[in-house]
C-alpha cells in the first residue's frame, strides 16, 4: 500500500512541476499583452521612436506616448534579410556538402565545427563582428556589421536542418536520377532541393526566428540609429535595440511592453508558419 | 565535367565554415593579446578591475566565477523541472494531446528573445525576489539565476524527453510484470537507461546559460566583485562584455575581447564535452 501511495506522490510531483515549467510563457505573454497591448495602433508601424523629450512631455500630460517603433521593423527586416541572404545559400550548400560526403574524414570536421559554432554565445559573434566588419570594412559600426554577426549566428541551424531535411529524402529517388544519366549539379538542383524544399523553408524560418530577438551581438556592431536606415555602411535599429533604448530611459520605459510584445508575437508567427509549413508538405 | 565543378563548389562552401571558425579564435586571440601580454597569465587569476588611467589593472576571475556560479544555480532550479516536465511528455502522459501542448509551450520558451525575458525578470521576478527580503534591490546572483533556468529549460528537456521515449517498452513492461509501480519503473528502469542522454542534455543546457547576455546583464547587478553568497550581485563574463564595450578602447578593450576568449574557449570544450556523449550512445 505504502508503495502504491509513493507512486502517487511521485506522479503527483511530476505533474506539479511539469506545470510550474510552462508557467511562466503563460506569465510572460500575458504581462505582455496587458501592458503592451495599448500602444500598438497605426502609428506604431508608421512612426519613428519618439525621442526622450516628447516622450517626457506625453508622460506628463498622462497620454499615450507618440510615436513607433519603424525604425526598429525596418532595420530588423533590413539586418535579417541580408543575414539571410549571406547564411542561407552558403548553409544550403554545407548542408547539401555534409549529406553526400556522410562519413568522411572531412565532412565529420566540418560537421564538429559547425556544431561548436552553433553553441558560440552570440555575443562573442558581435565582437567577432565588431573586429571584422565595424574596425575593417566600414569603420564604424553598421547595419553589415550586425548582418554578419547574425549571419554567423544563422548558418550553423541552416547547415544542420538542410542536412536533416535532406536524409529524409529517399534513396531511390535520387538514384532514378542518376540512372537516367542526369548530371549531378541537376540532381541537386532539381531532386533534392525541390523535394526538400518545405524542409529547407522550415529550417530558414526557424534559424530566423533565432536571430530575430537577438540583442547582445547588435549592440556592439549595429548600436541603433533614430531614423529609418538602409544604408548597410549606416549605424542602424532594430526592434530588440529599441527596446533596450526604452528600458534605460526612464521617460520612455512605458514602450517597452508594445515592442516587446510585437516582437515575441512575430517569433512566434515565424514559429508556428514554419511548424505548419513542415506539417503540411511532409513527404 | 560539371559533376567535377559542382563538388568543388560543395567543398569550398563547405570550407568557408572553416574559415570562420579559424578566423574567430585568430581574431580573438590576437585582440586579447594586448592584455594578456600586459596582465600574463594573473589575468586570469585576478580580481581587480580598475579603469583608472595610468593604473589600468584588469583581471577577469569574479566575471569567470560570477558565470559559473550563476550557471550552476541555473542548472540546480532547472533540473527537478525540467526532469518532470521530460516524464510528463515522454513517460507519463506520452503522445497524448496534453503532452503535445506542454510540449509547444516547452519551445514556445525557447522562441522568447533573452531580452524579453530581462524585462519579464526586472519587473515581476525582482519585485518578488525583494517582497521575499532576500536582497533590497532585487538584482543579483539568485535572480539571474532564476531567469537563466527557465530560459535553458528547453534545452535540457529536448534530448532527455527523447531518449526518455527510446527507453524499451520490454525492459519496462518486464518490470511491471514483477509489481512494479510506475514510479519503481522510473527509478529502476528509464533512469538507468537514459541516464546518459539526461545527462548530456543538461551539460548543452549548461553551455547555453554559460553565455546568455542580456537578461543576466539586466538582472545580476553588474558590480565587479566575486559574490560572496547568492544574494550579492556580481557580473557575469557575458554581461560585463555587454556593458562596458560601449565605451571601451585601448587595454579595457583588450581585457574585454580577452574574456570574450575565455568565454568562447569554455563554452566549446562544454559544448564538445556534450557531443562525445551524444556520439556515445549513438
Amino acid at each position: 500500500m505504502e508503495r502504491v501511495i509513493k507512486d502517487k506522490i511521485f506522479k503527483g510531483f511530476v505533474i506539479l512541476f511539469a506545470f510550474i515549467t510552462i508557467s511562466p510563457i503563460i506569465m510572460i505573454i500575458y504581462k505582455l499583452v496587458i501592458k503592451g497591448y495599448r500602444q500598438i495602433n497605426i502609428n506604431f508601424f508608421m512612426q519613428n521612436a519618439p525621442d526622450t523629450y516628447e516622450a517626457m512631455i506625453a508622460l506628463n500630460a498622462g497620454k499615450i506616448i507618440p510615436g513607433g517603433i519603424l525604425n526598429g521593423i525596418t532595420g530588423t527586416l533590413f539586418m535579417v534579410i541580408i543575414a539571410s541572404t549571406i547564411a542561407i545559400p552558403i548553409g544550403l550548400l554545407i548542408g547539401v556538402f555534409l549529406y553526400e560526403n556522410k562519413n568522411k574524414f572531412y565532412a565529420n570536421i566540418v560537421r564538429d565545427i559547425t556544431d561548436i559554432l552553433q553553441g558560440v554565445p552570440s555575443i562573442v559573434l558581435g565582437l567577432i563582428a565588431y573586429f571584422w566588419v565595424v574596425k575593417s570594412i566600414t569603420n564604424g559600426f553598421s547595419a553589415l556589421a550586425g548582418s554578419v554577426a547574425l549571419a554567423i549566428m544563422m548558418m550553423p541551424l541552416i547547415i544542420r536542418s538542410t542536412e536533416e531535411t535532406l536524409k529524409m529524402i529517399p534513396e531511390t529517388i535520387k538514384e532514378a536520377g542518376f540512372a537516367l544519366g542526369v548530371p549531378y549539379h541537376k540532381i541537386i538542383l532539381r531532386i533534392l532541393i525541390p523535394t526538400s524544399f518545405s524542409g529547407l523553408l522550415t529550417g530558414s524560418l526557424l534559424a530566423i526566428s533565432r536571430i530575430i530577438g537577438e540583442t547582445a551581438p547588435l549592440m556592439l556592431t549595429a548600436l541603433g540609429s533614430s531614423i529609418v536606415n538602409l544604408n548597410i555602411e549606416k549605424p542602424t535599429s532594430a526592434v530588440p535595440l529599441l527596446i533596450w533604448e526604452f528600458y534605460n530611459d526612464p521617460n520612455m520605459v512605458d514602450l517597452v511592453w508594445s515592442s516587446s510584445l510585437f516582437l515575441m508575437g512575430f517569433v512566434l508567427f515565424l514559429n508556428i508558419l514554419s511548424k505548419s509549413l513542415n506539417g503540411e508538405c511532409r513527404m | 565535367m560539371s559533376e567535377k565543378i559542382t563538388k568543388i563548389i560543395l567543398f569550398i562552401a563547405s570550407f568557408i565554415i572553416v574559415i570562420i571558425s579559424a578566423g574567430m579564435v585568430l581574431s580573438l586571440m590576437s585582440g586579447a593579446a594586448p592584455a594578456f601580454k600586459e596582465f600574463g597569465f594573473k589575468f586570469i587569476i585576478s580580481t581587480e578591475w580598475n579603469p583608472t588611467e595610468g593604473k589600468e589593472q584588469y583581471g577577469a576571475l569574479q566575471f569567470i566565477a560570477g558565470t559559473i556560479i550563476t550557471s550552476i544555480i541555473a542548472i540546480i532550479i532547472c533540473l527537478p523541472l525540467a526532469f518532470s516536465t521530460s516524464l510528463f511528455i515522454g513517460e507519463y502522459f506520452r503522445g497524448t494531446k496534453l503532452a503535445k501542448i506542454i510540449g509547444t509551450m516547452v519551445d514556445m520558451l525557447a522562441g522568447i528573445p533573452s531580452i524579453v525575458y530581462g524585462l519579464w525578470g526586472f519587473y515581476v521576478l525582482r519585485p518578488l525576489i525583494v517582497d521575499l527580503g532576500f536582497n533590497a534591490q532585487g538584482f543579483g546572483i539568485i535572480t539571474a539565476g532564476i531567469i537563466l533556468a527557465i530560459m535553458i529549460i528547453p534545452y535540457a528537456t529536448s534530448i532527455s524527453t527523447e531518449i526518455i521515449k527510446m527507453v524499451s517498452n520490454e525492459l519496462k513492461e518486464a518490470a511491471y510484470s514483477l509489481g512494479a509501480t510506475q514510479k519503481d519503473v522510473i527509478m529502476a528502469v528509464v533512469i538507468p537507461e537514459a541516464r546518459s542522454g539526461i545527462f548530456t542534455s543538461y551539460i548543452l543546457a549548461f553551455g547555453r546559460a554559460i553565455g546568455e547576455t542580456m537578461a543576466v546583464t539586466m538582472l545580476i547587478g553588474n558590480t565587479n566583485i566575486i559574490p560572496k553568497s547568492i544574494f550579492d550581485t556580481g557580473n557575469t563574463m557575458a554581461s560585463v562584455i555587454a556593458n562596458q564595450f560601449g565605451e571601451a578602447d585601448g587595454l579595457k578593450l583588450s581585457s574585454l575581447i580577452a574574456i570574450g576568449l575565455i568565454l568562447f574557449v569554455i563554452t566549446g570544450l562544454i559544448n564538445g564535452l556534450g557531443k562525445i556523449m551524444i556520439k556515445q550512445f549513438n
